[in-house]
């Protein structure tokens, strides 16, 4: 134990600084900078929470961009969870050629976000053009292109973790219950969710985190058109950031906003999720 | 003597993790940020070219397509800041005014045919301008000439010279739509791009001559420039005009109003330069654009350029609109060596044959400089009609007053509200508010 302390700043000291400066310092700097007014990072003034007031008095985007959000994340973490569970219980039977599907599932999650908007955007203005529409002609359906696009991009990860904490699931227990004269529905909701509930802890954290702050799609699909109805919060705070001149500290001030939201949320739900899951 | 050993080791770890990321390059003194993405191969090869002339190394960093403010926003911050950047006219110079040296002693200040155009600041000059640009509708003469000579064809107007005005305009237009399958053509406009970041040549240029005519006459013997820089609200009197030539330009589209939102201007430029549309409002830029179309069948003596008309009186002595929105501006946060060096980069580049020859023919610009003879101006199709309208005797132009606007943030409001309008999700009473109230809660 002793010679273990001994190394300890060999094995923990590179994480560490590296973890200092691209996580702690950036996080400190921008909260202290979220109270000030500043052009370039460095030339900062302090104002107090003038710039915390201005997001809610002077510019109305935040919260039509929060509540857009809000309504994406909820649709999209119940689509994507509901769907990656059901393909990961059909990719554990015993049938020839699951790995392949499994593997064709994955992928999608491979591409960068920018590309796949790109790619959707043209599928999705390929079938609207039929109808003499664009994915810019109302804001549903860029919400219901963004959903398309996380589902296909989402349901891939979320699925291999299912099917990790399926095939977890000891077979005795199964057949035990099978013996019992449990059907297939009483399994799976008395056996085989609550034995993987932290993988649903797992999988509902990481859906909610990543609706909550994807960009990237929201950029290359719709860019927040039309008239910024389908802009998510870390667009919008992206765009007061850079597109608005004077407007640094308020950008500033609503990301430390945004991270104060999804962190409540997602703690909750870590720790809702967490007691229900259960010791095999 | 273990845990020396140990903490030299992880420093030693961590150090070796970084180097990755802070590989020196060689100094250089001169950093200029570009703005002009198309010619970003051109200033580095210029950029060589001073180095093998002068010794001195110059980097050249181009910030992709709509993102000057942001790049420029994150690289000033360095310590390696850029010595030359670009503003956009007095907005942009209010909001880097900071950073922006006085350069009323440069000769590049003394080069300027027409002092009044550099942004001045009391006694200062801070920001010269580079380069004259201009825009209108530009026509492929061609498709015009096969219109004229059909029979079918209205006979109120008999020739392009004729156009003088919206109305005549508006019966040309018309009729050419009438008649668009004899033509060849999908539309006599081509797309009014709308998608997010390709809508400037409606909410910036187009926009510019209804506030041109409001504040043309303000007051006696003021810029309208600035005018409309201390103008806290705006009446936006003409706006039935700004109306009338955008219903104009949407319905006699290449594109039909509900996929316009989807466009861009390069392939708006790609149905001109494919003589899928006769006209197409941009300006002397687009000619690489339009050269550039793969199987184009433009012919480039058939390109020319008309004044946009709005259908205000007195417009038929209206030119094309000239101006600039490019200042180049030194950092005066950087070291003297380096602000001289600057300084020094910018007068070769426009006054030494090398630097002069590179801006006339690989650039294409035409400069404000006198340093230029008449000879040294680009000899494209577009520049040739830009400075046909500035020798032209019997019309006016219409200056950029654009530079004058709030902020972006105006713009793009401006732009998306267009959207709204042709995708008929606003009125049109809506989008005269949003400029209205936009203009009053961003000129703050």
């Amino acid at each position: 134990m002793k010679s273990l302390k001994r190394y300890f700043p060999v094995f923990v000291m590179p994480t560490l600084v590296a973890f200092l400066i691209a996580f702690a310092v950036p996080f400190v700097l921008g909260l202290f900078l979220s109270f000030t007014e500043f052009r370039t990072v460095s030339d900062a003034q302090f104002v107090g929470f003038l710039n915390y007031l201005k997001i809610f008095t002077q510019d109305a985007t935040f919260l039509n961009s929060l509540w857009f959000t809000v309504k994406f994340a909820v649709v999209s973490v119940i689509t994507i969870n509901f769907f990656a569970f059901i393909f990961a219980l059909l990719l554990t039977r015993d049938v020839a050629g699951t790995k392949v599907f499994r593997t064709v599932f994955f992928m999608p999650n491979l591409i960068g976000g920018i590309v796949l908007g790109y790619i959707w955007q043209l599928i999705i203005n390929g079938v609207l053009f039929r109808f003499g529409y664009s994915i810019t002609s109302d804001a549903t359906y860029g919400f219901w292109g963004l959903i398309i696009l996380m589902n296909w991009q989402m349901i891939g990860y979320m699925m291999i973790i299912y099917i990790a904490g399926l095939s977890n699931i000891p077979t005795d227990i199964i057949e035990a219950s099978k013996v019992d004269g449990a059907g297939w529905f009483t399994t799976l909701f008395k056996i085989t969710i609550p034995s993987c509930m932290p993988s649903i802890t797992r999988c509902l954290f990481l859906t909610i985190t990543n609706s909550f702050k994807l960009f990237d799609q929201n950029l290359a699909l719709t860019a927040g058109a039309p008239g910024g109805r389908t802009r998510m919060v870390a667009l919008d705070i992206y765009e007061t950031f850079y597109g608005r001149i004077g407007f640094e500290g308020i950008g500033q001030a609503k990301s430390v906003i945004f991270f104060l939201i999804v962190a409540a949320v997602s703690l909750t739900q870590l720790i809702l999720t967490r007691r229900k899951e259960v010791e095999i | 003597m273990k845990r020396i050993i140990c903490l030299v080791l992880t420093v030693i770890l961590s150090a070796v993790l970084f180097t990755g990321c802070g590989k020196k390059q060689q100094n250089a003194l001169v950093y200029f940020l570009n703005f002009k993405p198309e010619s970003a191969a051109v200033y580095e090869e210029l950029a060589r070219k001073y180095e093998e002339e002068k010794g001195v190394k110059v980097k050249v960093v181009t910030a992709a397509a709509n993102t000057y403010e942001q790049t420029l926003k994150s690289e000033i911050a360095k310590t390696e800041a850029p010595t030359i950047f670009q503003v956009n006219g007095p907005i942009g110079y209010n909001s880097w005014k900071d950073y922006c040296l006085d350069i009323k002693d440069s000769k590049i200040y003394s080069y300027l045919t027409d002092k009044s155009l550099a942004i001045k600041d009391g006694d200062g000059v801070y920001a010269v301008p580079y380069v004259v640009e201009g825009y209108g509708i530009i026509y492929n003469n061609a498709i015009m000439d096969k219109y004229f000579g059909l029979k079918s064809r209205q006979q109120k107007v008999n020739s392009v010279e004729e156009i003088k005005n919206f109305a005549t305009l508006k019966i040309v237009v018309d009729d050419m739509t009438k008649h668009k399958s004899e033509l060849g053509i999908d539309g006599v406009f081509a797309s009014t791009s709308l998608s997010s970041g390709e809508d400037w040549r409606w909410q910036t240029h187009l926009l510019n001559i209804p506030l041109f005519y409001e504040y043309k006459s303000t007051e006696e013997g003021k810029d309208p420039t600035l005018s409309l820089l201390d103008a806290k609200e705006i009446a936006f009197k003409y706006e039935q005009n700004y109306k009338k030539i955008f219903d104009l330009y949407t319905e006699n589209s290449a594109t039909v109003k509900n996929l316009l939102g989807s466009k861009s201007v390069a392939d708006s430029m790609a149905e001109f330069a494919l003589s899928k549309a006769a006209m197409v409002q941009n300006g002397n830029w687009a000619w690489s654009q339009i050269s550039g179309v793969k199987g184009n069948t433009v012919d480039a003596n058939d390109i020319k350029m008309l004044p946009i008309y709005t259908g205000i009186e007195g417009e038929e002595n209206q030119g094309i609109c000239i101006g600039t929105e490019n200042y180049f501006a030194i950092n005066k946060n950087v070291s003297e060596e380096k602000r001289k060096a600057s300084l020094d980069f910018l007068d070769w580049l426009f006054s030494s044959e090398t630097g002069k020859k590179y801006v006339t023919e690989k650039l294409g610009f035409i400069t404000p400089f006198n340093t230029f003879s008449e000879s040294e101006t680009p000899n494209d199709p577009l520049a040739r009609e830009i400075n046909r309208y500035l020798n032209d005797k019997e019309t006016t132009v219409v200056p950029w007053i654009f530079t004058a606007f709030p902020s972006e943030n105006f713009k793009k409001e401006t732009g998306s509200a267009l959207l709204d309008y042709v995708q008929g999700s606003k009125t049109w009473d809506e989008v005269k508010q949003t400029v209205v109230d936009k203009w009053k809660s961003e000129r703050k």
